[in-house]
């Protein structure tokens, strides 16, 4: 696959991982989060951190959109759809987060009709194949996402869709990492920008990060290559005492986002005042609401939503592993009482919550993993 | 919400100037290209597609210009590499 | 590694180890999927209320004698049900699963399949064309993997229920080759796939027709029966399994966990067509976790894998077959994974189905 498989390149990454550690100043530890569930995934995927030497610790953020839905907007999402006349649409990876009551899978056995598409646009379809049912799409996602839902929006109004709104959670990033940067509990001394967020609001965003705390941000892509070189760039920039926002994913990545994108999310949406993060609290101006002038797209208006807030379990530490204070294993439940199969936070149903990644992928050690492999391929 | 696919573009509709139909590893999906309105992207053109729409063209010159980086790091590791093995301490 | 992680890890494995239970008051799809919840479930429900000798090893088929004195036949019996959707896909329609994942059932014990059943459940409305389109495949199919269909049932539920049509098969056969299973799989054993994997769950997935994606793909349902017995002649083949639901992934962990070894698996060294990888990075899902309704995955002693590995290509459905990784020691219990980037993950059983990923 073209633009994939030559970033997927092992024998540069072993010469990037030479170069990495070459930068290590010997005794010091280095913390980088990444923000992004995407980079979470792909580190883990590909067993990125057997090519980090010991001393480079990643530490992976809140930017999976899924993670951070809190349970309440899980039930009210299911409030909406349990309604007879309703059929909800949802991304596959959300239909696992589990609200009070179970996820979407369970309300379904109990006669909900909510339904997996891939794009919002099937949402459109699916509205017009059925003029008697109303649907409603759960809109989640960071402004990666955010273009699409108002561009599917902006059809609808187009096309006079009677019968078709959305369940808006869309949240922003830079409120996220300011929430980060913050936090008494965390030392970080780079960050792995935000990829595909950066294709959108662009690298500018990010400068405050720089500027006002000091610490050094490469906006990064998506393949093992392009994290290791970004960890590399960081490195570089560290060693030189500098501090500033550089773009690795120059192939993707415009530094001034893309306008269109933003006067689309523009048009139908608006900050909302504060918004619940499951696991940071309320934040301020860090979330997505529908404009007056498509009201009649907004589910949260054409229908009564409970907007009950739920606390998060006592047992659940999916705040603190969502700053990157602590690592999954560190969580009490981790493994015992929140798993894949009953996960209690968002952490672990999502496929890039951190908790999930390191159950699924990264359970064993750097080195019995190496352990094994190698006496394998003797 | 960041899986982004590198798709190529195989047509843009006549009827919807805004879709396109788009090909990755043979697999072949029609896609909004109305993000990229400012500047669309013509047959040939690589872009990155998530959730159905078009986000980014990809500059094949930047990427280019990566992976050179790239091969530049493994060149020097390689010749690194064969200075360590060509050299002896004893 | 800290202590702290190691007590972590030694929790986990204690309680992976732990009775199955199961917690959800209803059952959701997740418990058809063939991953977790389908295991769990299984062992739960099924296997404690109806627990005996030859269910227990919940392989493919079970296998009993029966007959006395000199006068015995060690036979297989295996049972599969078909709720596809749609019905009728690039490569085949709901018939020929029916027949051909039934062979395979007894062809991956070692049996040689004799005889089906075929059972009906068909939805008030379900056009009679379409019925006779997909009994005329289980004709052919069944022509074409030597076994007849000798007992049947049809049943008619009201319109809404059976989506269309389901089917249910059963099948006996001979065991030819006995000692088949996962105990004997042991450290050193070779692991081998007998062509592309997740062809099948793709092509259905682009068939339902709700992602708008085109491929050049069908589905790889296939009798399995002669490439097992090809197979199968040659010394050193421990277990065989037809990776359906859940994909290869699904096999091996079943494998690993029920023989208490590590299997490793080369990321390179697993084929997969370019449209599947296509389609499924567009999705967002891992090809190890997709059905196929065609594919072998055998485990033989190390010594013999070249020998098999050319057994298997002998066959034409067995063309792109390749070896895949090797049974380890340690850990036991766990499928590693060696990426074509060089590093190594662990690919575990997954809850429910593949979930498309969108980040």
């Amino acid at each position: 696959m073209r633009f994939v498989d030559e970033f997927r390149d092992a024998d540069k990454a072993r010469a990037l991982s030479a170069k990495i550690t070459s930068l290590c100043e010997p005794g010091r530890q280095y913390k980088f989060m990444e923000v992004c569930g995407g980079h979470t995934h792909t580190i883990y995927k590909h067993g990125l951190e057997d090519y980090l030497p010991e001393n480079i610790n990643l530490v992976h953020g809140p930017g999976c959109p899924v993670c951070v839905i809190p349970m309440g907007r899980v039930d009210d999402a299911i409030h909406i759809a349990r309604r007879p006349d309703v059929l909800m649409t949802s991304f596959g990876d959300m239909m696992r987060v589990p609200g009070s009551g179970g996820n979407f899978f369970d309300s379904n056995a109990e006669g909900t009709n909510i339904r997996m598409v891939y794009s919002p646009l099937d949402s459109l379809k699916i509205a017009r194949q059925n003029p008697d049912l109303r649907v409603v799409f759960m809109a989640i996602g960071f402004e990666t996402t955010a273009p699409s839902t108002a561009m599917t929006v902006l059809r609808a109004a187009q096309e006079g869709l009677r019968n078709f709104s959305i369940f808006c959670n869309h949240v922003t990033i830079v409120p996220a990492i300011k929430a980060i940067l913050d936090s008494p509990d965390l030392r970080l001394d780079g960050f792995i920008g935000p990829g595909h967020v950066s294709t959108v609001i662009g690298c500018r965003p990010y400068e405050f990060i720089a500027r006002d705390y000091g610490k050094p941000v490469v906006v990064a892509g998506f393949e093992p290559l392009d994290i290791l070189q970004s960890i590399y760039l960081l490195m570089k920039q560290l060693a030189r005492g500098r501090s500033e926002v550089e773009n690795q994913y120059t192939r993707v990545v415009p530094w001034n986002g893309n306008e269109v994108a933003l006067r689309a999310i523009g048009q139908v949406m608006e900050l909302r005042p504060y918004f619940e993060w499951r696991g940071l609290g309320f934040i301020s101006h860090s979330a997505m609401k529908v404009r007056d002038a498509y009201a009649d797209f907004d589910a949260e208006r054409i229908f009564e939503v409970p907007g009950v807030r739920v606390a998060d379990p006592k047992a659940c530490q999916c705040g603190e592993v969502l700053k990157g204070v602590l690592k999954p294993w560190e969580c009490k439940v981790f493994g015992t009482a929140c798993t894949p199969e009953t996960p209690i936070g968002t952490c672990m149903v999502s496929p890039e919550g951190a908790c999930a990644a390191y159950y699924n992928f990264g359970r064993f050690t750097r080195s019995r993993v190496r352990e094994a492999s190698q006496h394998e391929h003797a | 919400m960041c899986l982004g696919i590198p798709g190529e573009i195989i047509e843009i509709s006549q009827e919807r100037p805004d879709l396109a139909k788009v090909a990755v590893s043979g697999v072949k999906r029609t896609i909004n290209i109305g993000l990229l309105s400012d500047d669309p992207p013509t047959p040939g053109e690589w872009i990155l597609i998530h959730v159905g729409f078009a986000l980014s063209k990809i500059d094949e010159k930047e990427a280019a210009a990566a992976l050179e980086f790239l091969e530049s790091i493994g060149k020097a590791y390689e010749d690194e590499l064969a200075a360590l093995r060509d050299s002896r301490i004893d | 590694m800290s202590t702290r992680e190691q007590q972590v890890l030694d929790r986990i494995d204690k309680a992976r180890r732990r009775r199955p239970k199961v917690r959800e008051e209803r059952i959701t799809l997740s418990h058809g999927s063939g991953g977790k919840a389908t295991h769990t479930l299984i062992e739960a429900i099924f296997l404690e209320a109806f627990r005996n000798p030859m269910l227990e090893p919940l392989e493919d088929a079970a296998a009993f004698t029966v007959g006395t004195g000199p006068d015995t036949a060690r036979l297989a019996l295996t049972t599969d049900s078909f709720v596809v959707s749609p019905l009728f896909f690039p490569g085949g329609n709901i018939g020929d699963l029916a027949v051909n994942g039934t062979v395979n059932d007894l062809a991956v014990s070692g049996a040689r399949p004799l005889h089906l059943s075929a059972g009906f459940i068909l939805e008030e409305g379900f056009p009679v064309a379409d019925l006779t389109r997909i009994v005329d495949a289980m004709a052919v199919a069944a022509q074409a993997a030597g076994v007849a269909i000798v007992t049947g049932d049809t049943k008619v539920v009201q319109r809404g229920k059976a989506d269309g049509c389901y089917i249910n098969t059963a099948g006996v056969g001979v065991v030819e080759h006995p000692g088949l299973g996962v105990a004997t799989v042991r450290p050193g054993d070779a692991i081998l796939v007998s062509g592309p994997i997740g062809e099948h769950g793709i092509t259905i997935m682009l068939a339902r027709g709700e992602l708008d994606i085109d491929a050049d793909l069908t589905s790889d349902t296939a009798p399995l029966h002669e490439l097992a017995a090809g197979l199968l002649a040659v010394p050193g083949v421990r277990a065989l399994r037809d990776a359906t639901r859940g994909g290869v992934a699904t096999i091996l962990n079943e494998m690993a966990k029920a023989a208490e070894v590590a299997v490793v698996v080369d990321e390179q060294a697993v084929p997969v067509a370019e449209e599947v990888r296509g389609a499924s990075e567009l999705l967002g899902i891992d090809p190890l976790y997709v059905a196929c309704e065609g594919r072998l995955v055998a485990v033989v002693d190390g010594a013999c894998a070249e020998r098999a590995l050319a057994a298997l290509r002998a066959h034409p459905l067995g063309e792109q077959s390749a070896i895949i990784g090797r049974v380890a020691e340690d850990p036991p219990g766990i499928v590693l994974l060696n990426t074509t980037f060089g590093g190594t993950r662990i690919v575990d059983l997954l809850v429910g189905d593949p979930l498309p990923r969108i980040c």
